[in-house]
């Protein structure tokens, strides 16, 4: 039964205390949680399981150094999504991302240091990717480079290049192999595109999403992929199922990392994460990247897994102008991509 | 409108007391968590200026999703009339073995959190999956195509058929069903032309539900439709898409539109139920 | 009725039930379990997981502290009094049924978001709605928003408000009168109402991932976690999370059914009392 009445006004009074600390509970609860030494990273879509990785090796090695236990986490996405999350006040210490302009756009809300991609080695990369495709086993279309994408019923897993970082370099590799081509012009490039993107049934939003098309759900015959990911999806996912083509022609993909110095400021993180960003550096670190397919950038490690990777003729973003110009150019609203994908519909 | 209330006041000298407090609590709260927001979607629209507006209106990949949604929607809320009279016709008519059982079961889709019915029909229905592996035998795939929109919404709007007609049918007398047959009318003919008009209204207003469910769907679809443009994204899905882009306006003129279909079609069933009732059964009751 | 049109009802349903009701809970436990119960449970026991099942169950308490309340008191401001716009009140109250998830976490962005009217504002003094807590608790407040009036108004409608005022003019306060005339009938109801709000609230999917930011260990639920994890490859982990939601939603609307039965036996008995 309910209980009796005592006093109405106490009842109310407790009503509305609770209430209030209820709610300024859930409201304070973001900025306590990361009182204690928390580190998030904001990351690309298929770091997953390289992060999960680096950041159970970080946490250790803080703690033999420092003495003191920090929990790094990492949330995944396609590489502008997740931009935008850290935009929209997701409380990021530090971003791995798909590629430099979406920190770009970090650095231009003053997030971060606008000479952000100076304070590390390589252009603050410290592992570098390629792209590559992933075919069903036996390569049952007989797809060998680029060309054999545009071919009749050929059908090609991509994501959308407005979301995902992983889809900016698959659609620039395809660009940048079409203008090496014999009488390779803007115009020829810009064909090749549009016939590519008529053969592109499914648009996900970040790299992971594409994969899953692809593996999972068994939608298309090529998946133009990270190298990372195809590895994975070849060597884990299915062994027997698929098989990686290595294009004639691809992109060296710099997936960038950098500290949120605004956020890392707030949350009084910025040593920790410093930290964290130089122990991606570290030999350790480049080993771990190395097994989950990511190319290290210190050539020792790398040395020791050449193995795994196969042979990749590349050119880099700089040949194409730089993000910037790229970005424009192609990706904002109104650009190529837009153009061609319209016409598509 | 807190002002006109209280500056109407009908009952001035109204003897019971806490007017004032509910008004107040109730305006607060339904002020500030559904008209403050539902403001916001429908003023900001106009807000990013007409050039948004008009782009967004020619946005073909915005109704090519909105068709998705509603052809799909309508579609399930079609399949399911048929089978939700069916178990509600046994669960009320027939001594069913296990009736408390079924009985259960059909409010399954209520409980079930979406994202869970959208992994558990995914996988089900997948190439792999105790479905999905001997229809694909037979050449039928359901899974990443329209037919598994279709399926995961007449997952989710199976009860609203079942509950709606439910009570009617409880309601309606056996001895009227009793006498159509004594008069030497066939139990087809019985259901045909005496238990079916009764229950329209009621199944009129399962299937709006359903629809209007279906049309706003998001979770439980996501993991079985194939999303992809043009053929098989849902328009809710194309919302997250605009605002993953960081397209607000797209975003925003596809939600105010579905907004409105949606209470549209509630308006339309409820009106569509007042005319069924007062045309058809006014005999009846 | 001749035993085999009975027969083929009978058959056809259960057969309908059995592909449409009985496999997909199946499915998840079987997929949960299949490399055993211990990985199972070993699965729900990381700590992401368990930051997940903690934030949902604040999240589900808050909302449903709050909308009972307010929701309450909503319903005795429609069922006791007649005022201008009471029509429009009470549409209002039953819009977030009829409005899509991601649109009911969209309108959220729309005010707290960077784009949104006051994000900018209040991220100067460093308050974070969208991508935090707070917003996911809105999103959930308003999804959930109507559950409770609208199942206990019908109820309150049907009392009138003869006792009410007949406490009055004994001298009752309004609590007093909440608490000890109008709420014990209702109670039953009020109840369900709960239940239901809390249903909903655990597993809402769609508004809570529009407003969330999916950050592990922060401001994932329960449904973004299985997304996540499922997106991840861990299947397992994923239907094991899946089949503790489900196992929980499942309990609360069961209890609901319970007391509903009781409900109606509990009316039925005081009909036939008076």
């Amino acid at each position: 039964m309910l209980p009796d009445v005592h006093s109405a006004l106490s009842r109310r009074a407790l009503l509305l205390g609770g209430l209030a600390c209820a709610g300024s509970a859930t409201f304070l609860r973001g900025t306590s949680a990361l009182a204690a030494t928390t580190l998030l990273n904001v990351s690309y879509d298929p770091t997953r399981e390289l992060y999960r990785g680096i950041n159970a090796a970080f946490s250790e090695n803080w703690k033999d150094s420092s003495g003191s236990s920090v929990t790094v986490r990492t949330s995944n996405g396609g590489s502008g999504a997740q931009a935008r999350s850290v935009l929209e006040g997701a409380p990021a210490d530090v971003v791995s991302l798909g590629l430099a302009r979406d920190i770009d756009m970090l650095a231009q809300k003053g997030l971060v240091a606008a000479d952000w991609q100076k304070r590390l080695p390589h252009n603050s990369t410290p592992f570098t990717s390629t792209i590559v495709f992933l075919v069903r086993k036996g390569n049952p279309k007989a797809i060998h480079d680029w060309t054999d994408l545009v071919r009749g019923d050929v059908q090609v897993v991509t994501p959308n290049p407005k979301t995902s970082g992983g889809a900016r370099w698959n659609y620039l590799a395809a660009w940048g192999w079409a203008l090496h081509q014999k009488g390779g012009t803007d115009a020829s490039a810009r064909a090749y595109l549009q016939a590519l993107f008529q053969h592109v049934p499914v648009l996900d939003a970040g790299a992971r999403g594409a994969t899953n098309s692809f593996v999972q759900r068994g939608l298309g015959d090529v998946l133009i992929a990270w190298e990372n990911e195809a590895l994975l999806a070849a060597h884990e996912l299915g062994p027997d199922r698929f098989d990686i083509i290595v294009p004639s022609l691809s992109v060296l993909a710099e997936p960038p990392v950098a500290l949120v110095d605004h956020n890392a400021r707030t949350h009084g993180t910025t040593t920790v994460a410093q930290n964290y960003l130089e122990f991606l550096y570290t030999p350790r670190a480049q080993d771990i990247a190395a097994t989950h397919y990511f190319r290290p950038t210190d050539s020792t490690v790398a040395r020791v897994h050449a193995a795994l990777f196969p042979k990749v003729k590349t050119f880099d973003i700089a040949s194409l102008g730089g993000w910037a110009a790229v970005q424009k150019r192609h990706f904002a609203a109104g650009g190529i991509f837009d153009q061609i994908y319209t016409q598509h519909g | 409108m807190a002002e006109a209330i209280l500056s109407v006041r009908p009952r001035t000298s109204d003897p019971l007391p806490g007017f004032r407090l509910a008004l107040f609590s109730t305006l607060l709260w339904v002020g500030l968590i559904v008209a403050l927001p539902l403001t916001a979607l429908v003023v900001r629209p106009w807000q990013e200026g007409l050039g948004a507006m008009t782009m967004a209106l020619h946005d073909g990949r915005m109704f090519a999703a909105l068709r998705v949604s509603f052809v799909t929607a309508f579609i399930a809320a079609l399949i399911n009339v048929p089978v939700g009279l069916l178990l509600t016709w046994t669960l009320v008519r027939v001594r069913l073995p296990g009736r408390r059982i079924v009985d259960a079961l059909i409010d399954l889709p209520f409980a079930i959190p979406t994202a869970v019915t959208g992994i558990t029909l995914a996988t089900l229905y997948g190439p792999q999956g105790w479905l999905g592996k001997p229809l694909a035998h037979l050449g039928i795939n359901i899974a990443y195509s329209t037919a598994g929109i279709v399926v995961a919404l007449m997952f989710v709007g199976l009860p609203f058929i079942v509950r709606s007609v439910e009570p009617v049918l409880r309601g309606l007398p056996p001895e009227q069903e009793e006498a159509a047959g004594l008069l030497g009318a066939s139990s087809w003919q019985t259901v045909w032309r005496v238990v079916l008009p009764s229950l329209l209204p009621a199944t009129v207003s399962g299937f709006g539900l359903a629809f209007a469910r279906g049309i706003g769907e998001y979770g439980s679809v996501i993991f079985i439709a194939g999303n992809q443009p043009f053929r098989t994204e849902i328009a809710p899905l194309l919302v997250v898409v605009r605002l993953q882009e960081f397209d607000y306006a797209g975003a925003t003129s596809i939600a105010f539109l579905l907004l409105v279909a949606s209470m549209l079609c509630l308006a339309g069933v409820a009106m569509l139920r007042r005319r069924v009732a007062r045309g058809l059964i006014s005999g009846v009751n | 009725m001749s035993a085999f049109t009975r027969w083929s009802l009978v058959i056809a349903t259960w057969l309908i039930v059995a592909v449409v009701l009985i496999l997909p809970p199946l499915l998840v436990l079987s997929e949960a379990l299949r490399d055993g119960l211990p990985t199972a449970l070993q699965s729900l026991a990381d700590p992401d997981a368990i930051s997940a099942i903690r934030l949902t169950v604040e999240m589900t308490v808050l909302s449903v502290v709050i909308n009972t309340v307010f929701g309450v008191l909503a319903a005795w401001l429609i069922s006791k009094y007649r005022f201008p716009f009471r029509g429009v009140l009470v549409a209002l109250i039953e819009i977030p049924i009829s409005v899509s998830p991601v649109v009911a976490g969209l309108v959220w962005l729309l005010l707290f978001g960077s784009q949104g009217w006051w994000g900018a504002a209040l991220d100067h003094y460093n308050i974070h709605i969208a991508f935090a807590p707070a917003g996911i608790l809105l999103a959930t407040l308003f999804v959930t928003f109507p559950y409770v009036t609208r199942t206990i108004l019908p109820l309150m409608e049907q009392q009138g408000r003869d006792a009410e005022d007949a406490a009055t003019l004994l001298g009752a306060s309004f609590w007093q009168i909440l608490w000890r005339v109008t709420l014990p009938d209702a109670r039953w109801a009020l109840l369900s109402g709960i239940l239901l709000t809390t249903a909903r609230a655990m597993g809402e999917f769609g508004a809570v991932s529009v407003v969330s930011g999916h950050i592990p260990g922060m401001t994932e639920t329960m449904p973004l976690h299985i997304e996540t994890l499922y997106n991840g490859y861990q299947s397992v982990a994923a239907f094991s999370m899946a089949a503790l939601l489900a196992i929980m939603a499942m309990t609360t609307v069961g209890f609901r059914a319970f007391f509903e039965n009781r409900a109606r036996r509990a009316t039925l008995a005081g009909d036939a009392g008076s």
